[in-house]
Parts: C-alpha cells; sequence; structure tokens
C-alpha cells in the first residue's frame, strides 16, 4: 500500500468510528457551545463589552473543548490494542497518526470552526470580523490537534490522562491563541490581520512538520 | 582532555561518589558567596536615585529569572542527552533539575510582585516578560506532573524527555508571541529591565548572587540525584554496600 493509499484508510477508518459513534462528536461541539454561552451570564450583556471580549472567549472555548476530545485520539485503539497493530504494520508510522489526526480534526475541530459564526453573532461581532474568525480558527485548530496529538500519545493509559494531558498541552497552545483571537482584534481595531494570519500560518507549517514525527517518537515511548 | 571516559560518570555506581564529593564543595561556596553577595547587596551598593531602597530585591530576582530559564535549557539537554545515549544517569539529572527550576521561576515571579508593588503600584501586570515567565512555570509543573503519573520508571523518564524538548522548542515561540501580544494590548510597557544602568558596584553584586544562585542549585540537584539514584537502583548490590543490606527498604 502506498502512503496516501494508507492515509485515507486510516481516515476513512476513524471517520467511520466516528459516525458510528455520534455521541462523542456532539459532546465536544455542545461543550463548545456551553462554555461559550456562559460567558455573558457571568459577565453581563452589554454588547459592548462582548463584543471586545467574542474573540477571545471564542478562542479560549476552542482549545478547552478540543482538549476534551483529545484524550480519546489514541485512547480507544490502544485499549483493543489496534494501536499496537498499526505501528507494527510496514506502513511509516508518521503518516498513521497524521491520518489519525486529520480525522480527529475533521470530527472535532471542524464543527467547532463552523459553529464559531453562528456564536460570533450572538457577542454581537461584525461580518468581516466574523470572517476573520473563521480564518483563524481554520489555520489554529488543525494545530491545537497536532500539539494535542503529542500529549495524547505521551498520556497514554496513565491515571487521571485527561486533566494531565491538558497540564501539559495547553501552555504550548498559547501562541496559537494569542495570534488567532489577536487577528480577530487586528482587524476591527483596523490595523489589518495579515500580520497575524501569516503567524498562525507558519506556526500550522511547523506544527505540521515535527508534530506527527514527536507523536510517533511519543507513542513508541508509551506503548513499550 | 581526550583521556577522560565521560561515559564511566553515566553509570549510577560510578557517578553516585563523585555527586557526594562534589554536592558538598558547592555547598560551601553556595554560602561564602551568599554571605558576600548579601552583605554587598544590603550595605555596600548604594541607593537607586530614582527606586530608593526597594530596588535592592533586584539582587535576588534577577538571578532567579535567569536560573529559572537556565535551568530549563540544562533540563532539555540531560534529557536529550538521556533519549541519544540512553543513559540513566542524565534521565535522573533533568528529573534532579526540575524542582530546583521551579522554584527559581516561583521566586522570580514571588519577588517581581514584591518589587512590582511599590514601583508600578500593582502585585501583576500582565507585562511580557512576568507571563511568560508564569509560562514557563506552567512547562515546569508539567514536566514534573508527567513524571510524577507514570510509574514505570523507565517510561517516566522518556515521556518526559521528550515533553521537555518539545517545551525547549516551543519556548521562543511562546516567548516572542508573548511579547507581541504584550506590545499589541499595552502600548509601552513598563518593564524591569529598563532600569537606569547599574553602577559597578551592583553589576558586581549581582554577578556574585548569580554565581551563589548557581552553586546552590548545583548543590542541591546533586544531592537531589544522589537519592534518585539510591531510590532508582535500590535492588542492587552497590547500593546494599552504600547503605548496608538492612536500610533499603521496599522491595528489598
Amino acid at each position: 500500500m502506498g502512503m496516501w493509499a494508507t492515509f485515507r484508510c486510516i481516515v476513512r477508518r476513524d471517520l467511520t468510528l466516528a459516525i458510528r459513534r455520534k455521541s462523542d462528536v456532539f459532546t465536544t461541539l455542545f461543550f463548545f457551545v456551553i462554555v461559550v454561552s456562559l460567558f455573558p451570564l457571568g459577565i453581563g450583556p452589554e454588547s459592548d463589552t462582548l463584543r471586545t471580549i467574542a474573540p477571545g472567549v471564542v478562542w479560549v472555548a476552542a482549545l478547552l473543548a478540543s482538549m476534551l476530545s483529545m484524550e480519546r485520539l489514541f485512547a480507544n485503539d490502544y485499549d483493543d490494542g489496534s494501536l499496537e497493530q498499526m505501528l507494527l504494520t510496514p506502513q511509516p508510522p508518521s503518516v498513521l497518526v497524521f491520518g489519525k489526526i486529520c480525522a480527529h480534526w475533521l470530527v472535532s475541530g471542524l464543527p467547532i470552526v463552523l459553529m464559531a459564526p453562528l456564536l460570533g453573532l450572538q457577542y454581537d461581532m461584525a461580518l468581516d470580523a466574523l470572517g476573520v474568525l473563521v480564518v483563524t480558527l481554520l489555520l489554529g485548530t488543525p494545530v491545537l490537534s497536532l500539539v494535542g496529538a503529542i500529549g495524547a500519545a505521551l498520556t497514554l493509559g496513565l491515571r487521571g490522562g485527561g486533566v494531565l494531558l491538558s497540564l501539559i498541552v495547553l501552555p504550548l497552545c498559547i501562541p496559537v491563541l494569542i495570534f488567532g483571537a489577536g487577528a480577530v482584534e487586528a482587524s476591527t481595531s483596523g490595523l489589518g490581520a495579515q500580520s497575524h494570519v501569516a503567524m498562525l500560518g507558519a506556526i500550522f507549517v511547523l506544527a505540521l512538520c515535527f508534530s506527527p514525527i514527536s507523536a510517533v517518537a511519543a507513542l513508541r515511548i508509551s506503548i513499550e | 582532555m581526550s583521556s577522560i571516559n565521560w561515559f564511566k560518570y553515566a553509570s549510577p555506581p560510578t557517578f553516585y561518589p563523585l555527586a557526594g564529593r562534589l554536592a558538598p564543595l558547592f555547598g560551601v561556596l553556595a554560602v561564602v558567596l551568599m554571605v558576600v553577595g548579601l552583605y554587598l547587596s544590603f550595605f555596600v551598593a548604594p541607593t537607586d536615585y530614582k527606586q530608593g531602597e526597594g530596588y535592592r530585591i533586584m539582587f535576588i530576582h534577577v538571578p532567579a529569572a535567569w536560573m529559572s530559564m537556565f535551568i530549563y535549557l540544562v533540563m532539555a539537554m540531560w534529557a536529550a542527552i538521556g533519549l541519544a545515549f540512553k543513559t540513566r544517569v542524565s534521565a535522573m539529572m533533568s528529573q534532579a533539575l526540575a524542582p530546583t527550576g521551579a522554584m527559581f521561576t516561583f521566586l522570580a515571579l514571588w519577588t517581581g510582585a514584591l518589587w512590582g508593588k511599590p514601583m508600578w503600584g500593582a502585585w501583576w501586570v500582565w507585562d511580557a516578560r512576568l507571563t511568560s515567565e508564569l509560562i514557563l512555570l506552567f512547562l515546569y509543573f508539567g514536566f514534573m506532573a508527567l513524571h510524577a503519573s507514570i510509574d514505570d520508571p523507565r517510561r517516566a523518564d522518556k515521556a518526559s524527555a521528550l515533553l521537555a524538548l518539545v517545551g525547549a522548542v516551543n519556548i521562543p515561540i511562546i516567548y516572542y508571541s508573548v511579547q507581541w501580544w504584550n506590545t499589541l494590548h499595552q502600548g509601552a510597557s513598563i518593564s524591569p529591565g529598563a532600569a537606569p544602568s547599574m553602577t559597578s558596584i551592583m553589576l558586581t553584586t549581582l554577578l556574585i548572587m548569580t554565581a551563589a544562585c548557581w552553586s546552590y542549585a548545583i548543590a542541591v540537584v546533586l544531592s537531589r540525584v544522589r537519592s534518585i539514584i539510591l531510590e532508582r537502583e535500590r535492588n542492587t548490590d552497590w547500593v546494599a554496600s552504600v547503605v548496608g543490606p538492612d536500610n533499603r527498604g521496599g522491595r528489598g
């Protein structure tokens, strides 16, 4: 099997599994919606305040929601032993892991990106700010999945793995949060979002290059 | 120079006595330097024309901040050596360095708050340096938490070593993104580094205090790594001959 065929095979398998177990997808999405909806209740309904904090709130909620689903990236395959079998196959393991990360993003990251404009409207965000928000989420949520995969591989099968995963991955995701929320703010304040989006793209490329390799190294440590 | 066989000290039985000889040496050095440095910083260094006497906290704050960043790099270096050469002592060194690094990070934040209150009028501002120091503390906690929650020591060593390396790659990105974030939000920031240029006695005092912190860190880390070695190697004969067969405890 070629690399591309392997990749497609893994993505299709993980997506099929996700469709058969829909509750996992919806838990993450509803968690995101609920967290975003809690902030106006805590802060107050003044639309000026809400408009200022909207990008930050949406981004922090996306960060937390992706941590919530990250734990399951390798856990099910680890429990039934199929992860070990995958690593024993002659296919390059980084392609397998990359396939799993892509499938994970399609299931947990993409719904967040699609839901974000709706929540932004609740916060009275302007239309072009909403556009920038979607673009940054499109570039940024894959980074969360990529970096989170390293943490998920390191904490595989540990007690309290979920909390530990957040503890080690969240500090590493701070640049994504800064540039993601910063881009929206820069565009509303008239500075233009290009530089932030460019930085976000650079981080995305960097994570794309190094994260699958690191995740494979982490998986080998956890499984041996 | 090439006659020294460095790998000789990569084995716990040879490193244990070496650490035992070096630790008290650096401990004494730390005490002497600390006494000299504190005397200079309290009685010799002149009062600052702008900040009065309050600036004297700098003599512990700045070395602590330097050490906090430097120790993370040393920790990541030992982690990389441990992963590359599979030497057990390297992993133990990085494990021993983490609490000291976290302590210095906390000390830098704490003294920074004490310094910030009279100078800036606030215990905490979201200055780029303060924020990145706080994130560094989180990275130390993550490293220690990951190591503590894995029961198998070999897996714990390797997993936390990988995390330390990922963190070390991320530190510059985090640092510059925080700096960028801050300049966007706050405009010209009050920065502890913008203090008026130092007189030479202040600089000397600062360097002596840094050397004191350095010696302290070496002494403490070497003593801690000795405990870790004894704990990990408790089932071996050489530990039995060092501590006596009845004192090993655990699953002896």
